[in-house]
């Protein structure tokens, strides 16, 4: 049954969502101004943009951006994935309490701890910071992400279609490949979305596990905004928006259908 | 177990009278349970139970929820292992056998019917998995479909079909590869009580076009009755009973299969004496020492036993019986007509109730027995059993 919304409820809904989006909105409505002060309206335009695409520096983070991004959310895919079969297929096993503890504790870990500690690690070990220490350290803060989604998905599965699969002669990962994935693909696949994204906009780890030659688009426009900030980064800064939106738009449609 | 000596009597039922492989002491089991027992935790679901069955048979396990049906049948199915004792197929120890080297096949209770693929996808699943030539598996596919008549719907995908055809879909997928024994794990308890009739039958038929050896659970007894070669009732993981579903009916050896298998008065009493198999029992619910003919029994004097008589079996009338027939007075408690049955209530005088039902043989009766009447039960020596456990 719907309801209609009381004025009190529309207001305070209203107000809510404008502190929300408010300043998202004036950045992306800056982003096609003509004039070059930022605060000031000159027109529509959309000359931002294409200076953007002329910008080789922005243009290499981006770059840089996606292939982590994808790499991420690969790995992170299988791992999860694998974490939440773990997780819900073994029952009780020893030590299972806190595994599960573990895998999301990076959740709500703070960024900044996280980072530090990747740092450290990645230091005494003697790994060189740039594209794989970054690419490894959003694994694992992604990862997690991915089995919540997974897990949510198998502890709805019934268990019975797998006994059948390998009632009719299907080894256990034949089974896995042709029943089970099939049918939990949906929540993989949100999974690898939302990992990509989470990926894509993330700028304190990132900036703690990079190194020369790895500056990812978030850390460019950090850098950036601190010299002054330019049409031209609300520009970027409105592309990355739109990304990240369709990515969990997308992971989220996927969820509800998986349901 | 419980090999008791038929007596000479005439055969009761009419199924496959000439097929008894469990009476041959040459026969071969094809399945054999050997003191098997499985645990789950402090839960014994089954207990030490030892079991035969026949190629070609039709077997059915009956027993009320929770005695332990599906667990035996997944021991067989090799989705549990026995904590002890061994299960044998065609003479091979299973044990360590991983059920998807098994030539046994399931069909599961909730179908299990794979909701991404096609209804020929879903039957031709089974084939897949032993890599044979696509030609074979389409030819098989089609006259498995043939079988449960299903070609129309080869293209649907599950959840467009009705349940009667889900379970059909299950029935041809577990069929497609041909083997030793089929499991049906309730195959009719989602359908509706006419489309679960038709369908037994087909089962039947379907089993005796094969010759596949059926193994079915079920907890209606009825279903047993009418599909089995052979039923074993189970109680709490152990087997009550054995028997071809006459026998079962006609001979049940204790109280539970009794009570269990159809409607069954039991008059407990105490055995006065006895010769030639005509055994006389005293017992508070009747005047005078009632008559049983049950000549398999071997009992004493003074022993507590249950005089057994189904409500068909036994006489309703106003008038006495003649001196030295078994007789019962009482009171009629309750009527139910049933159309083809009128099943009657009988209160006697401390309260307990037997049951008589009379076969509407014709349409009208002059004087009907009424509620609250004074009646007289009676009941042949040869129609009751008597039973010490
Ligand atoms: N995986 C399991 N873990 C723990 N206990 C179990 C498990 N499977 C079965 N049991 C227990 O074993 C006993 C027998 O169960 P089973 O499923 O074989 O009964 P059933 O005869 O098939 O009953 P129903 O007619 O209700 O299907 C029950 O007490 C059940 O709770
Ligand atoms: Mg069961």
């Amino acid at each position: 049954m719907k309801r209609r919304l009381s004025w009190v409820n529309a207001t305070s809904l209203t107000l809510g969502f404008a502190f929300l989006y408010l300043p998202i909105l004036l950045l992306v409505v800056y982003s096609f101004n003509a004039s070059q002060l930022v605060t000031v309206w000159g027109g529509f335009s959309t000359r931002w943009y294409g200076a953007l695409f002329r910008n080789e520096a922005l243009l290499e983070a981006a770059w840089v951006t996606i292939r982590i991004a994808f790499l991420t959310a690969l790995v992170a895919t299988v791992l999860g994935t694998l974490a939440a079969i773990a997780l819900v297929r073994n029952g009780r096993f020893a030590g299972r309490t806190l595994f599960t503890g573990l895998v999301y504790a990076p959740m709500v870990m703070p960024e900044v701890i996280t980072g530090l500690a990747l740092l450290l690690l990645f230091v005494s070990i003697g790994m060189d910071r740039g594209f794989w220490t970054v690419t490894l350290a959003h694994v694992t803060f992604t990862m997690c992400f991915v089995t919540v989604v997974v897990q949510s998905r198998l502890v709805a599965f019934d268990r019975s279609l797998e006994e059948a699969a390998l009632d009719l002669g299907a080894t256990p990962l034949s089974a896995f490949l042709t029943v089970t994935l099939p049918l939990i693909a949906p929540a993989v696949a949100a999974g690898f979305l939302l990992a990509f994204t989470l990926s894509l906009d993330d700028l304190v780890i990132a900036s703690f596990t990079s190194g020369p030659g790895a500056t990812t688009l978030p850390m460019r426009i950090y850098s950036q905004v601190r010299l002054g900030v330019t049409p031209e980064i609300n520009a970027a800064s409105t592309l990355l928006i739109g990304f990240v939106t369709a990515g969990v738009v997308a992971a989220a449609l996927l969820t509800k259908r998986a349901a | 177990m419980n090999a008791r000596v038929q007596p000479a009597r005439p055969a009761i039922g009419a199924v496959r009278r000439a097929f008894a492989p469990w009476n041959d002491p040459q026969a071969k089991p094809l399945i054999r349970f050997e003191n098997v027992t499985k645990r789950f935790g402090p839960t014994v679901a089954v207990d030490d139970l030892s079991l035969d069955i026949f190629e070609r048979e039709f077997f059915c396990l009956l027993g009320p929820s929770g005695c332990g049906k599906s667990t035996l049948m997944r021991l067989l199915a090799g989705f549990e292992q026995p904590t002890a004792g061994r299960v044998i197929l065609g003479g091979a120890d299973l044990a360590g056998v991983p059920p998807y080297r098994r030539p046994v096949n399931m069909m599961f209770q909730s179908y299990a019917l794979f909701p991404h693929m096609s209804v020929a996808k879903n039957v031709a699943y089974g084939l897949k998995q032993e890599s044979l030539p696509r030609g074979e598996i389409e030819r098989r596919v089609q006259e498995m479909l043939q079988l449960v008549q299903l070609e129309a719907l080869a293209n649907r995908r599950p959840d467009q079909l009705s349940g009667g055809q889900r379970q059909r879909v299950a029935l041809a997928r577990s069929l497609a590869k041909q083997p030793k024994v089929l499991l049906l794990d309730e195959p009719l308890a989602a359908l509706d009580k006419k489309l679960r009739e038709e369908t037994q039958f087909e089962l039947m038929d379907i089993q005796q076009r094969l010759g596949t050896t059926f193994l079915v659970v079920t907890h209606d007894q009825e279903e047993a009755m009418t599909m089995a070669d052979r039923i074993a009732v189970m109680d709490r993981g152990r087997l009550a009973q054995v028997a071809t579903p006459g026998d079962l009916y006609e001979q049940p050896q204790t109280r539970f299969v009794a009570e269990f298998v159809g409607d069954i008065n039991l008059l407990e009493g105490r055995v006065a004496g006895g010769e030639g198999g005509f055994w006389q029992i005293t017992s508070p619910l009747a005047p005078a020492p009632l008559t049983v003919h049950d000549p398999d029994e071997a009992l004493e004097t003074g022993q507590a036993v249950a005089v057994a008589v189904r409500p068909e079996k036994m006489t309703i009338s106003r008038d006495k019986p003649a001196a030295g027939g078994n007789a019962i007075e009482g009171e009629v408690w309750d009527i139910g007509y049933l159309g083809d049955w009128t099943v009657y209530r009988v209160k006697l005088g401390d309260g307990a109730i037997l049951r008589v039902s009379r076969a509407n043989a014709s349409r009208f009766v002059e004087q009907p027995i009424d509620w609250e009447e004074r009646v007289h039960l009676g009941f042949a020596p040869d129609a009751a059993i008597i039973l010490t456990r």
